[in-house]
């Protein structure tokens, strides 16, 4: 599974690349599409992904002892709280749909109540909220996928398939879940905590 | 396969330290602190993700070297390519020439 | 001698142990995984040969008479993505690689043997839906698909283009996890790294390079479907992009990528040389760090195809510099092979002829790969055929080489038969006259000003590419050879036993073809690689 992870690195690598030469260039227009995030949404998101990491944890704890019951009420745990991060996220998304923040958008940075355009430099704060678009929805792709792997050793948990000699599969979709909290751990910085000025939305 | 067993409090120790540090970087989000605040925000992120990899992902706890030089690599390879994408980035216009 | 016509009795072999179609598209033997491969990969360089063909065939005449300048820009697109995605990219590793690593390991077979399967799947599915894209219209960007061209302004499909190397990317990443993990846990007694065949070192770094790069290829691709798609701006300047950013992620993985498919190649060449000179190969542990540094080195240069793209000149100054280090390993290793062959008792079958072909053609590749390194040269001759013809003497006149002395090699270790040998030093032959005909009227031609991708070009040029398609004819009818002598051997060659050709390494220590699951008992290795005093006439196994 870490060789796996490897190529996930890259992958969201990538992405940070772009991430960092649009604000390498453009470090205003970040700035202030920074902003405009909901502030609060990233932050309680942040504690929600890193209490999923602790129930995940306790649920590997748990296979390690050979404690069926626990690593079942573990993970349900971790998978409440990942929906949870996923129906922050749309809300989110909601959000910024409605204040004209999605890139592609023909009315981009117009404040729906004042009909002004509240950026600067429009096209390249529109570029910011490119990214964190991109960026967060590979993410929420990921956690999906996360949650899936999480129901299925769930489900073989509670049929008493892991022990104390045999939980692997465990052990493995919880480096992939640390992970995902991993690259939530970046891009709540990068995207959320850029200017010191926040809107919170 | 002999593998250490963490203990619950580990954990939850760990977690709380991950909470705080949490606050801490929120907090010091609403304070203009300049060229650091970059820097402050990114010093705060590693320790995380290093409280994650190393202690839920077990990576201090692991008998296997080859574990830590998996994922040492990884990240080495992020930062190349991170670092010379940069150098182009970082050092357009440097000439008085248009375009380089 | 007449070939006799009663049923021989055979030894249980992975070919004849389970019968039907389905043991063969369910197989988790990966013998059986790697012919899939083999069948699925050369219809895939017949596709691109295809295109080639009428490549070379405009380009007979000066002016763009024989295909319009769109269709032509299709047939050069579609040549290059077949032949590096489908064809190059999975040569050697998934077919000779997956035959061969857990045999030249003491293994039994990978250590994921369905997600090998699942490999071969994502293979068929990326090359199916690469058929689909080409005969609904192909795809005209050039295998770089370079924005804001693919983006906003090309015509074709793009996004089934890209979505097929994006799945093919996923069969080549789970290609390179399955052969770390197999190679650090699953040698056999005795089997230190340090005496594995210098094969598995070349498939050890081209896996390494397959898991870090190729990631940041799907990544690239993903941009850009998601720009053509949502019509967002993250290429282009008019919407506050950056072209280059594209050019730089596609980059980071397409110069490791072509590391990826040469790689393999110098192991064939390791093996090859050696058995054919009788000797140990000079220089093993620089040959195998070689390959380990050539796929480090080769993740820091990729801007080495930008230079004149509008990088900044500090950049362009490191990436030369770096360009000019990772020749060097490979440098390494040409003077090892030859080295190896020096005193050494040589015989000249067909797959020694295609490694000496490699090393020949290889060097005059990477040497050219110098000039273009070098920022004074690479602004003249960039866009031009110097460039098509450095990188296909690497391609072709390397790898392809090898990948074909790779098979005449092994073949009767695959099938259990052996071919005539003349007809494959002739068709060997044929391969590196004609390829030579065909390339290098091309670095003159580069030199001369002829730009690349362009249908038609100024008269003074057209007695070189005249030369060149003549040499491309020849080419293909030495490609074609194989196919019929090869088939031919399945039927009526003679049957081969465990070691045709007195190599070293464990896979001639089974039987040709080998049983299902490789040894009858697992081997214990005492000897070093390739030293042929020392190498036991039976293997002894594990008590």
């Amino acid at each position: 599974m870490w060789v796996f992870l490897v190529t996930e690195i890259m992958f969201f690598g990538g992405l940070f690349t772009a991430y960092m030469v649009y604000r390498i260039s453009y470090p205003s227009a970040f700035d202030q599409g920074s902003i405009h995030m909901d502030f609060w949404a990233g932050t309680i998101n942040l504690v929600v992904l890193l209490c999923s990491s602790l129930t995940m944890a306790l649920a590997v704890h748990a296979a390690q002892m050979g404690e069926r019951k626990k690593i079942v009420v573990m993970l349900i745990g971790t998978l409440v709280l990942g929906t949870a991060f996923l129906v922050i996220k749309g809300y989110e998304y909601h959000e910024h749909w409605v204040d004209h923040n999605v890139p592609g958008d023909a009315l981009f940075g117009i404040d729906p109540g004042t009909g002004q355009q509240i950026y600067q430099d429009p096209r390249h704060t529109e570029l910011f909220f490119l990214m964190y678009f991109i960026m967060t929805a590979v993410h929420a792709l990921h956690m999906v996928i996360g949650i899936g792997l999480v129901s299925f050793i769930a489900i073989e948990s509670w049929r008493g398939r892991y022990t104390r000699y045999y939980h692997n599969p465990v052990e493995n979709v919880g480096l992939y879940w640390h992970f995902v909290d991993i690259i939530w751990i970046w891009l709540y910085p990068l995207l959320y905590l850029i200017s010191h000025h926040h809107a919170t939305g | 396969m002999a593998e250490t067993i963490v203990s619950s409090r580990t954990y939850i120790v760990v977690w709380l330290t991950l909470m705080a540090l949490s606050a801490l970087t929120a907090g010091l989000s609403w304070i203009n602190l300049g060229i650091w605040s970059g820097f402050v925000a990114f010093a705060i992120a590693s320790m995380k993700m290093l409280l994650v990899a190393l202690f839920f992902m077990h990576l201090r706890y692991t008998h296997q070297k080859m574990v830590w030089v998996i994922a040492l690599v990884g990240f080495f390879w992020l930062s190349l390519l991170l670092s010379l994408s940069a150098t182009d980035y970082v050092t357009r216009n440097f000439l008085p020439v248009p375009g380089k | 001698m007449a070939t006799v016509a009663t049923p021989k009795v055979e030894t249980a072999n992975y070919l004849n142990t389970d019968f039907g179609i389905k043991s063969w598209l369910l197989t988790t033997d990966h013998k059986r995984i790697a012919l899939l491969y083999l069948v699925s990969i050369t219809i895939m360089f017949f596709v691109g040969g295809f295109f080639a063909l009428l490549i070379r065939l405009e380009l007979l005449t000066p002016a763009g008479d024989l295909l319009q300048a769109e269709t032509y820009n299709k047939m050069f697109s579609m040549h290059g993505i077949v032949m590096v995605f489908f064809f190059l990219v999975p040569s050697v590793p998934a077919t000779l690689g997956n035959f061969l690593v857990p045999l030249m390991i003491g293994a039994r077979d990978l250590a994921f043997p369905k997600i090998n399967l699942l490999s071969w799947y994502l293979y068929i599915a990326g090359a199916g839906l690469m058929i689909y894209t080409i005969v609904t219209g192909g795809v005209d960007t050039g295998w770089t698909f370079y924005t804001p061209f693919s983006t906003t302004f090309s015509n074709t499909h793009v996004i089934t283009a890209a979505l097929a190397i994006f799945i093919a990317g996923f069969s080549s990443i789970l290609t390179g996890l399955n052969f770390i993990v197999t190679m650090h846990r699953m040698r056999a007694p005795g089997m230190t790294w340090g005496r594995m065949p210098l094969f598995l070192w070349s498939h050890y770094a081209t896996s390494i390079i397959q898991l870090l790069a190729t990631p940041v290829l799907a990544i690239a691709l993903l941009l850009v479907a998601l720009e053509r798609l949502f019509n967002i701006g993250i290429f282009n300047p008019q919407l506050g992009g950056d072209p280059l950013l594209f050019q730089h992620l596609f980059w980071f993985y397409s110069h490791p990528a072509v590391y990826i498919m040469i790689l393999p190649g110098m192991g064939v060449v390791s093996e090859v040389i050696a058995c054919f000179s009788h000797k140990r190969v000079f220089g093993y542990s620089f040959v195998a760090l070689s390959s380990i540094s050539i796929a480090v080195l080769g993740f820091l240069v990729w801007a080495h195809h930008m230079f004149v793209a509008g990088i900044s000149v500090y950049a362009a100054l490191v990436f030369s510099f770096l360009s000019y280090m990772v020749a060097v390993p490979s440098a390494i290793k040409v003077f090892n092979w030859t080295a190896t062959m020096y005193k050494g008792s040589i015989r000249m079958n067909t797959p020694m002829l295609y490694a000496l072909g490699f090393i020949g053609l290889f060097t005059m590749g990477g040497m050219t790969g110098l000039f273009v390194a070098s920022l004074g040269v690479d602004v003249h001759v960039t866009d031009t055929y110097f460039v098509i013809a450095h990188f296909h003497y690497i391609m072709v006149g390397g790898m392809v080489m090898a990948f074909l002395g790779g098979i005449h090699f092994w073949w009767p270790k695959i099938t259990g038969k052996t071919y005539p040998d003349i007809w494959g030093q002739i068709a060997a032959a044929t391969i590196f006259l004609g390829f030579n005909l065909t390339f290098f009227p091309q670095f003159i031609l580069g030199y001369l000003g002829m730009p690349r991708r362009y249908h038609a070009y100024p008269a003074e040029f057209q007695v070189l590419n005249v030369l060149s398609t003549a040499g491309a004819s020849i080419l293909g009818v030495g490609y074609v050879l194989p196919l019929f002598y090869l088939f031919w051997s399945l039927r009526y060659g003679k049957a081969a036993g465990p070691n045709p050709w007195n190599a070293a390494g464990l896979e001639w220590k089974t039987t040709s073809p080998p049983p299902k699951y490789n040894f009858e008992e697992t081997p214990v290795v005492t000897w070093e690689a390739y030293n042929y005093d020392e190498i036991p006439e039976e293997a002894p196994v594990v008590q």
